[in-house]
């Protein structure tokens, strides 16, 4: 099994690879076009309403995701995003906006001419890979639970192999790495959400290193989803936060007059209530679209040198693939640092809001 | 930037899919496994300190094996050196016993011989006189053949008796 794991890997690491290969043959077509790197970026990291997967000339292919708008004047419409015809046409008033402030998001032309944002909750990219990665994800966990739940009260027969194994071990590296220590006596209560906090992010990391489908999108990468994280840490710690939390937030251990009249700490404290979720929400965002950020410039190399000449071309080729292939070795890393980080922090202001009265005071 | 705006469907989307696994992991997934990781940790450890208790055990066994070892030689030694003695005893005792007895038979057997002796030597003191007795018969008878003879026999006996 373990043969198997390095077998998935390598694959794919190969897939990273081929992923170049793809984006290679993408970017070849538009070579008669000025490339435009920021452009190009921007669209890969963001969401989009079909499943892109390579180019040919002016043939896309890609795969469509259903579209569900509900429009200020024509209420809800569920149809296929293939209708659009990739961006250039316009569906019972809707079309995918190429200009202005809403550029690439669905914009409804209403009767005065004017384009507003409908209430769209389209299975974008995004939302389809989130879809597909939590059942992936329920399906692989409710799987080793099953195993241990055949063995429920024989501990003896309960030492699994291979996968389970794997997981086993990656829970409980997180259970007694993390959230022990970071939670302390009350962990048990915390260690459902932390873990599901946890294998939720890596699984998503890592489909989204996957350049081609299924994975490829940047789920984590989209602030959206993390700020999603970050509000059920916030929840969590304030709603089972202890009396001592919210006296210390309120009525800190400080001079008086820090205090009355002008609240300078509880102030601070408060601020630091929401600062704490908040950088949370900025630090998986801003590490996983900073990774797909440089895998995209480092391809992009290749293409903004071809005006430089064959050999030099060649030579910052031959670089490009190296640095992203490193690159990629390091996003497999942060995939993990990232969500091992994200788990820890929620656990450490989980374990900050559990404080228990100081009987040692002066 | 639209990257740095939360977009209201996506929003939703993660709200509901990471509400739903939350909510199916935290009820069927991690608390089995993490229970069943510390059920089975408790019994190995349960399991270290019995075989520790075991060994214990074990080792108290084989002092104590070690120790009644000792002892049945000990008491093997003192009942091999106690029969030792006991058989030079009996030997002992048998041989005086012997010697005694050897002794006795030897008296005995003097004694008999004695007798046996004496009344041999009486039956040939008989017979001797009995044998005498013939022959002076018979040397009579001869001597006597004669008148006379008888006569001066006679006289001598007469003579003899009155010479006492």
């Amino acid at each position: 099994m373990m043969n198997r794991f390095i077998h998935i890997l390598l694959t794919f690491i190969l897939l990273c690879f081929t992923g170049i290969a793809y984006a290679a043959t993408d970017l070849h077509e538009e070579e008669a076009k000025e490339l435009n790197v920021r452009e190009l970026i921007l669209d890969h990291v963001g969401d989009a309403y079909d499943w892109h997967i390579t180019s040919f000339g002016d043939k896309h292919i890609s795969i469509p995701l259903p579209v569900i708008v509900k429009g200020h004047e024509s209420g809800w419409h569920v149809f296929s995003s293939s209708k659009f015809h990739h961006g250039h046409d316009s569906y019972n008033g809707f079309a995918i906006a190429q200009e202005g402030p809403y550029k690439g998001k669905i914009v409804e032309t209403l009767s005065t001419g004017e384009e507003v944002r409908p209430w769209d909750f389209s299975l974008t990219k995004n939302a389809t890979s989130l879809i597909l990665s939590s059942l992936v994800l329920v399906s692989l966990l409710l799987m080793c639970a099953n195993w241990y739940k055949k063995r429920e009260g024989k501990p003896e027969e309960a030492s699994p192999k291979d996968f389970i194994a794997f997981v086993e071990m990656v829970i409980m590296s997180i259970v007694d790495g993390v959230i022990k220590p970071c939670i302390g006596k009350n962990y048990k209560r915390y260690t459902p959400y932390l873990l599901t906090v946890f294998f939720f992010i890596i699984l998503n990391n890592l489909l989204g290193l996957i350049p081609i489908f299924p994975g490829g999108a940047n789920v984590t990468g989209n602030i959206a989803m993390t700020a999603v994280l970050a509000i059920f840490t916030f929840i969590i710690v304030n709603v089972f936060g202890t009396k001592e939390y919210w006296r210390e937030i309120f009525w800190p251990d400080v001079p008086t007059w820090l205090k009355i009249p002008i609240p300078i700490m509880p102030a601070i404290e408060l601020v630091g209530v929401f600062t704490k979720p908040f950088a949370l929400m900025i630090r998986l965002f801003a590490n996983i679209l900073a990774g797909h950020a440089i895998v995209l410039g480092l391809t992009c190399m290749i293409f903004l040198t071809v005006s430089l000449g064959v050999a030099m071309n060649t030579g910052m080729s031959i670089l490009s693939i190296i640095m992203s292939v490193f690159i990629n070795f390091v996003e497999l890393l942060v995939a993990y640092i990232q969500a091992y980080v994200f788990t820890m922090l929620s656990a450490v202001f989980i374990g900050l809001s559990q404080v228990e009265p100081h009987h040692a005071k002066h | 930037m639209s990257l740095l705006t939360p977009d209201p469907g996506l929003l939703f989307w993660m709200l509901v899919s990471f509400g739903i696994v939350f909510f199916v992991l935290a009820k069927f997934g991690f608390p089995i496994i993490v229970k069943m990781v510390d059920e089975r940790k408790a019994y190995i450890d349960q399991s270290l300190e019995s075989a520790k208790q075991a060994n214990e055990r074990l080792k108290g066994i084989q002092q104590e094996g070690e120790r009644i070892l000792s002892t049945t030689r000990e008491e093997q030694a003192r009942i091999l050196k106690e029969a030792n003695e006991m058989r030079a005893r009996i030997i002992n005792e048998a041989k005086d016993q012997a010697h005694i007895e050897a002794g006795k038979i030897l008296e005995e057997a003097n004694k008999t011989i004695q007798k046996e002796k004496e009344i041999a030597m009486r039956d040939v003191h008989n017979q001797i006189a009995m044998l005498s007795l013939d022959i002076a018969e018979k040397v009579l008878r001869k001597n006597l053949n004669n008148k006379t003879a008888q006569l001066e026999l006679v006289d001598r006996l007469i003579d003899e008796a009155q010479k006492n």
